[in-house]
């Protein structure tokens, strides 16, 4: 017993397993909007957004969450308006993204004092997350899952089909930017954990289990959020040991998870097909 | 009779290209029309408008004796666009999607009350799907998909329905029970708008048709709008049309319309016409 609880004896580790459980159950929750809506690539597009503003805030000595979060929200609405005037939404988010990643890297190069800080942001650095940064993501998950629960119907609805949502009240308009601003906000607090390259796959996989194994967008949610906590858990818990990177570990287990669910439920599915009577009762 | 919705000299386009110009159109409570035209003439755009959904270049479109703000549909209107728009591999179900035009009348919590339940289910029941209503939506026909979403238009209890192709893809026998449910639905005092491309349905089912492109070339009775002139304005090609008592079999060549005059047929004389 005392093995298994010894990384626990250390404040550090504790702060970055409870971190990574908050922050993989918001992404599991909120990636059952980002995939059902078909929105990883701006989801990912925006975390490398982010970095820029990282970057800028340090320089300009501002505070990290505010900066960045106000950064990855503009670079979120500069994505919309521009899908709204004649440019690809892919091409938008090319564009908005790779110019406010570059700016980061400018930045960077021309200071060159960073470098660690630099490959915490690209790759997270969940062990090293303060007291602050533990109180900052409490806020933010409470905050953010209080907003979904409260707009779970317009946000479906918007989510399935927009334009009917319009007629029958909706506020689109409003649910576009308050969900730029709801996944601008998820990013930049859970950067830390996977860092910008991997921050996808914990918005993305556990979205994507929990498809494979629910028809029903609320339950998806429930199984994401549910999958998200319990891998960052473990995945966390098991780079202690393994002597590997935490979020490699994340991402890794995940994968790992997706493909057993795949299996699991192509299995299923076989079978069910296979139970079906080979005769149609015409009568 | 006082008008339920009315366009006033409306013209809509996108960029710098006009979609349809200086339309004027008035539809009455309980009055079930069909929008003729054919592909790309600007019949989906004339429905968006209706609905505040596309900002017009010029002209009003007044519902219930208020002028509708663009960006703002108003509330007794129920709409059913093309089943094309949708993603049907959409995790919820049917049940859910009909909910979903209670929105207005909803509190925020995020599962359905019993109230709300019992309304959908009773729409569900009404338009013949109450089966297949915890279904995924993706798991339905095409017919049972554009009868869900029949079914949200009419939960939250409009005056008027706009349907955007709802017999397009479908076989002629989910077309005939779609159109008989609307046909019922106006005689209870919905107004019913429907667009479509399907000339001999609407001649059959429908007694008052607009017909339309690029701005609105006559409106009536079918038997009175439906000559080959009208047509081959409408349509830009000339059209054959058969008048058989009180019927109109409408077709672009004469072996298409022998075709639909002996589906027309009942089918014990259908059996005896097949040298036709």
């Amino acid at each position: 017993m005392d093995f298994l609880l010894k990384p626990f004896q250390y404040e550090f580790f504790t702060r970055a397993i409870l971190v990574g459980v908050m922050s993989g159950l918001l992404c599991g929750v909120m990636g059952v909007y980002v995939t059902t809506r078909r929105m990883s690539y701006i989801a990912h597009g925006l975390s490398h957004a982010i970095l820029g503003g990282a970057v800028l805030t340090y320089v300009l000595g501002l505070n990290f969450y505010v900066g960045s979060g106000i950064w990855g929200f503009g670079a979120a609405l500069l994505i919309q308006y521009l899908t709204g005037r004649r440019v690809y939404s892919d091409a938008a988010i090319g564009i908005v993204t790779t110019a406010c990643f570059a700016l980061g890297v400018a930045v960077i190069s021309t200071y060159r004092k960073f470098s660690q800080n630099f490959e915490a942001a690209l790759f997270g650095n969940v062990l090293g997350v303060s007291p602050t940064d533990l109180w900052v993501v409490t806020i933010v998950t409470v905050m953010l899952l209080g907003l979904v629960f409260f707009f779970y119907r317009p946000l479906l609805f918007w989510c399935f089909d927009r334009e009917v949502a319009q007629v029958q009240g909706v506020p689109v308009v409003a649910m576009d930017t308050l969900f730029a601003l709801m996944l601008a906000t998820l990013l930049v607090v859970t950067l830390q954990v996977l860092g910008v390259t991997l921050i996808i796959s914990a918005v993305v996989i556990p979205a994507s289990i929990a498809r494979l194994l629910s028809n029903h967008f609320g339950f998806m949610m429930l199984i994401s959020g549910g999958l998200g906590a319990s891998i960052s858990f473990t995945g966390i818990y098991l780079s202690y040991y393994f002597d590997v990177a935490s979020g490699a570990s994340v991402v890794l287990l995940s994968t790992l998870v997706f493909a057993g669910a795949l299996v699991w439920t192509n299995y299923r599915r076989r079978a069910k097909r296979y139970d079906l009577p080979l005769h149609i009762d015409h009568s | 009779m006082e008008s339920l919705l009315e366009i006033k000299q409306l013209t809509c386009g996108y960029q710098t290209q006009p979609v349809f110009s200086n339309a004027n159109l008035t539809l009455y409570p309980g009055q079930l029309s069909g929008l003729v035209g054919s592909s790309g003439s600007g019949k989906t755009t004339l429905i968006k408008a209706m609905l505040g959904l596309v900002h017009p270049w010029q002209g009003e479109v007044w519902f219930r004796g208020k002028r509708l703000k663009p960006g703002a549909p108003p509330p007794g209107v129920g709409y059913v666009p093309q089943v094309e728009t949708v993603d049907w591999n959409f995790p919820v179900t049917a049940e859910e999607v009909v909910m979903m035009g209670r929105y207005r009348a909803q509190n925020f919590l995020p599962w359905s009350s019993r109230r709300d339940r019992i309304i959908a289910g009773e729409l569900l029941e009404r338009v013949g799907i109450a089966h297949v209503a915890h279904q995924p939506i993706g798991d339905l026909s095409g017919g049972q998909q554009q009868r869900v979403f029949l079914a949200r238009a009419l939960v939250g209890n409009p005056d008027i329905v706009l349907l955007d192709e709802p017999t397009s893809g479908s076989d002629l026998h989910v077309q005939h029970e779609l159109l008989h449910l609307l046909a019922e639905l106006s005689q209870q005092g919905l107004s019913v708008l429907l667009s479509t491309h399907d000339l001999n349905s609407v001649a059959t089912h429908l007694p008052w048709v607009i017909c339309f492109n690029h701005g609105i070339v006559c409106q009536g009775q079918p038997i009175d709008v439906f000559t080959p002139e009208t047509l081959k304005q409408t349509f830009g090609a000339d059209m054959l049309v058969m008048r058989q008592q009180d019927r109109i079999i409408i077709s672009s060549d004469a072996t298409t319309l022998l075709h639909e005059l002996k589906n027309s047929l009942p089918p014990a004389l259908q059996q005896n016409s097949k040298s036709l």
